[in-house]
């Protein structure tokens, strides 16, 4: 079966935003702010030719806002800049190179104020959220051992292949059309309705084709939406704004660096209460970071049964570029704490970490941390034994505990994880409230009409497979468009791991609507609205209490390596997976994201590595020093399904997305662990090289 | 000087521009050939691979006076070709293509590779492709898809 977007793609015909004709359309570049606090005193702007336009906050029409969640990100800055790179203005015309000159000869006079840099110390706590069960003071004082650690993750740069990229054009009768790469054309629509102070129908928004998101695309596209869409009305004309990777590597949105401590009681054995404190760097505005840490918190205990709970979590602002969606949405950071913590405790009670945290794992019909349900079987088990089965983990685990001699070592790591599966909390029930329809037109073909943007990941495929099987018609009978506002109900975002679980199955009972009224030659048109499912404990954010997912995608990784420890490079031998995220609806499209998830956590865990320095100034933006994996560095890597039906998903599919990136980290640093041997214990990522070389020096001490 | 004349895409063309512009913003933008794509503009990614007789290239490193009188060859060039009829189909088979913006930089690669070495194995499928970033597909189903080629396109390379 081939994918329907296969054919324009792998031809090169299909167009990009950046691939529209540039007649009569303007190029804009950003003016970008230089220092991570400071206060603008004036901005000289050179003598503009004919045709060119300086455009700025003076410039919005309406609200200088983002509206994202807070809108507290403004479209251009306002009196102060709070990180480095913040668009203070855009520069508008005709010829790039001009453009570009403009820009750079652009003086802008400061008053530098002193920026926080560092979420230890940082003041302003943006989100701050606690929840817990049980009591965990009690759990403390009867604990045979308690243990107190800390770990740290950095940042993670999306790198979507095709960099943000988005287009305003004016049209007839004063309206305004934006298009361009992104996920989530609904919220673009908001965003931009807003800064231009327009109503819902004088600005529609087009998800162009798009080269990968991973959630870099989510909020991002609705700021340079806004800015787009507000220099093409000052300058009445068209208006496309590109980023190069560099300015896209350094200045976009990324996954938050995290600093989180765990304080854990055991007795005979067992983890009997977690004190969990979690800090996530949110950079200068709010933007996503609300839901990021929620989603973090929400998994912060990891697939066990803790009885006695206590979550502390807070967004910090930092002077630094807005960090925002990435794959896996705050969870891979605590996943990594959790996992190497759990490792940590059992090497400490001289237990097989693996069996150690089996005996503790959920099981259907416990409570989850905030005191939902999980309502359906919990499959680890099972799938912990078909890793095993694929790899010999452990065997291979006793044999290389064993003294390793020479100049290469071995290790491996397990590591065992859920994602929740749609948005979280009540956010379908009480904000998103998807939509879909279906559109039969005379001819008997079905278009779907829908928000969701294809981004890679296969929903222009997946969603005609499924109406087509309800409908019991050709598959090539039922195309699903690049979505357009102006055409298609809100069904929501494109994230979260939702589209295929919430979406497909709202298209998949408006097929079963289709199918009872059908009336061959006649244009006919169903609507489906999402209805939270009736098992569900309610959700209340203000308690952090209930079910935060009405079900969850379940997986097992494991990592092989080899340490060099003459040089502290070390290789991936093989990395293995079981995955269950429900009945896959397409096998080879599943497999690919798990396959493509599973790579971005490995260079997650060990060479995608970014920081900034004194200054706030990022360090690593281009391809040459934030390296991502290479078709060489994973040579070995397999992954298998395992499937649980989720009854309220279409044909038992759950969220499949982000779930394979997710528990990386933990099973990676557990073999560098062991590769590494004696007794070392590790607490942070990326785990590079020189991180190694650093740990072997400890050695020849 | 009249232009720098060189063979694109299997004809003649002249580029009246300099001799140190980019040969990814003249096929982009002269020639409107946007199956060329610009993913870093400093040879680390591969999306703006091309054929320059034969051999694969980053464009977006390659000044023009390097071109006169050589062939260029881009997707919008290749996608008429035997050889790009197989690719197509393998990628297809194994679902190769997730957001597509690596692919025609991939498949370009794929063919230099097959045309050094019509059977190659998996290692040295990998390292053939080492050039080309991809961020979806974790490189799987593409080593598969170009594996799946060689033997489909037997006697093509």
């Amino acid at each position: 079966m081939r994918k329907k977007d296969h054919s324009p793609k792998v031809s090169g015909r299909s167009i990009y935003v950046d691939d529209y004709s540039g007649d009569g359309v303007l190029t804009g570049k950003m003016l970008r702010s230089s220092l991570a606090k400071a206060r603008i005193l004036r901005v000289n702007v050179p003598e503009l030719p004919p045709g060119y336009v300086y455009v700025d906050a003076k410039d919005v029409p309406g609200d200088n806002n983002v509206n994202i969640v807070l809108d507290d990100c403004p479209v251009f800055a306002r009196e102060t800049v709070e990180y480095i790179g913040e668009p203070i203005a855009m520069i508008v015309g005709p010829d790039p190179l001009e453009v570009e000159r403009l820009v750079a000869s652009c003086r802008i006079e400061y008053e530098e104020l002193s920026p926080e840099l560092d979420i230890r110390t940082a003041k302003t706590a943006f989100f701050t959220y606690e929840y817990g069960k049980g009591d965990v003071e009690k759990a403390f004082k009867e604990a045979d051992k308690v243990y107190e650690e800390e770990f740290s993750t950095g940042y993670q740069e999306q790198a979507y292949m095709e960099p943000q990229g988005m287009m305003a054009e004016p049209e007839a009768g004063g309206k305004m059309f934006v298009h361009g790469s992104l996920q989530c054309a609904y919220y673009v629509h908001g965003a931009v309705m807003r800064a231009l102070g327009c109503k819902p129908d004088g600005v529609h928004i087009k998800q162009d084709v798009t080269g990968g998101g991973f959630g870099g695309k989510e909020d991002f596209p609705s700021i340079l939406g806004c800015q787009v869409a507000v220099a093409a009305k000052r300058a009445n004309a068209p208006v496309r704004c590109v980023f190069g990777r560099r300015e896209d590597m350094e200045f976009t949105s990324k996954r938050h660096p995290s600093l989180t401590r765990y304080r854990v009681a055991v007795k005979y054995g067992k983890v009997t209460a977690m004190d969990i404190d979690v800090i996530f760097n949110s950079g200068a505005y709010t933007t996503l970071s609300p839901v990021v840490l929620q989603r973090g918190l929400i998994c912060a205990s990891g697939v066990y049964n803790i009885p006695n709970l206590h979550v502390y979590g807070r967004a910090m602002k930092t002077n630094t570029a807005p960090t925002g969606a990435y794959r896996g949405f705050g969870a891979p950071q605590t996943y990594f704490a959790v996992e190497t913590m759990m490792n940590h405790i059992a090497y400490d009670l001289g237990a097989e970490p693996l069996e150690f945290k089996r005996g503790q794992m959920v099981r259907q019909g416990d409570s989850t941390s905030t005191s939902g349900k999980y309502h359906f079987p919990v499959p680890l088990p099972a799938m912990i034994d078909e890793v095993d089965g694929m790899c010999g983990y452990r065997k291979k685990r006793s044999l290389y505990a064993k003294e390793q001699k020479g100049r290469y070592r071995r290790g491996i790591g397990l590591s065992l994880w859920f994602h929740g599966a749609g948005f979280t909390g009540s956010g379908e029930r009480d904000h998103i409230k998807a939509i879909v329809k279906l559109r039969k037109n005379a001819d008997d073909t079905v278009e779907i009409l829908a928000a969701n943007g294809e981004i890679g990941q296969g929903v222009r495929t997946t969603f005609p497979k499924i109406v087509a099987h309800e409908l019991n018609i050709p598959l090539e009978d039922v195309y699903y468009e690049q979505p357009d506002t102006a055409r298609v109900p809100d069904s929501g975002p494109t994230v979260a791991s939702r589209s295929l679980m919430i979406v497909g199955e709202l298209l998949r009972r408006a097929a079963i609507k289709l199918r009872t009224v059908w009336e061959s030659g006649e244009v006919q048109e169903v609507t489906e609205h999402y209805k939270e499912p009736d098992f569900m404990i309610p959700f209340y954010l203000d308690k952090f209490q209930g079910d935060a997912y009405p079900t969850y995608a379940w997986a097992v990784c494991a990592v092989e390596l080899e340490l060099d420890t003459l040089s502290g490079f070390s290789k991936v031998l093989g990395a293995y997976g079981s995955y269950d995220v429900g009945t896959p609806i397409d096998y080879d499209i599943v497999l690919g994201q798990m396959e493509g998830g599973f790579l971005q956590g490995l260079g997650y865990s060990s060479i995608e590595k970014m920081e900034y320095d004194g200054k706030g100034r990022i360090r690593n933006n281009s391809f040459s020093d934030y390296l991502i994996p290479t078709t060489m560095d994973v040579p070995l890597m397999q992954c298998m399904l395992h499937v649980e039906k989720y009854p309220d998903g279409p044909y038992g599919a759950k969220g499949a997305g982000e779930l394979p990136l997710v528990g990386v980290p933990g099973a990676y640093l557990e073999a560098m662990e062991q590769a590494l041997g004696h007794g070392t214990r590790l607490h942070h990522i990326p785990f590079s090289a020189e991180d190694a070389m650093e740990e072997l020096m400890k050695e020849g001490r | 000087m009249d232009g720098i004349r060189f063979v694109l895409n299997g004809r003649d063309v002249v580029y009246e521009g300099f001799a140190t512009d980019r040969l990814l913003d003249a096929l982009r933008g002269t020639f409107h050939l946007t199956s060329v794509k610009c993913g870093c503009k400093e040879g680390e990614c591969g999306a703006c691979s091309v054929l320059i007789d034969g051999a694969l290239y980053n464009s977006c490193c390659v000044a023009m006076g390097f071109v006169m009188d050589h062939e260029v060859v881009s997707m919008e060039g290749f996608r008429e070709t035997k050889q790009f009829k197989v690719l197509d189909h393998a990628y297809g088979e194994v679902s190769a293509v997730q957001c597509g913006f690596c692919i025609p930089g991939m498949i370009l690669a794929s063919h230099a590779l097959l045309s050094k070495n019509p059977e190659p194995d998996e290692k040295a499928i990998r390292e053939g492709l080492s050039g080309n970033l991809c961020r979806c597909t974790g490189y799987n189903a593409i080593v598969k898809a170009v594996s799946l080629a060689a033997k489909e396109g037997k006697g093509l390379w």
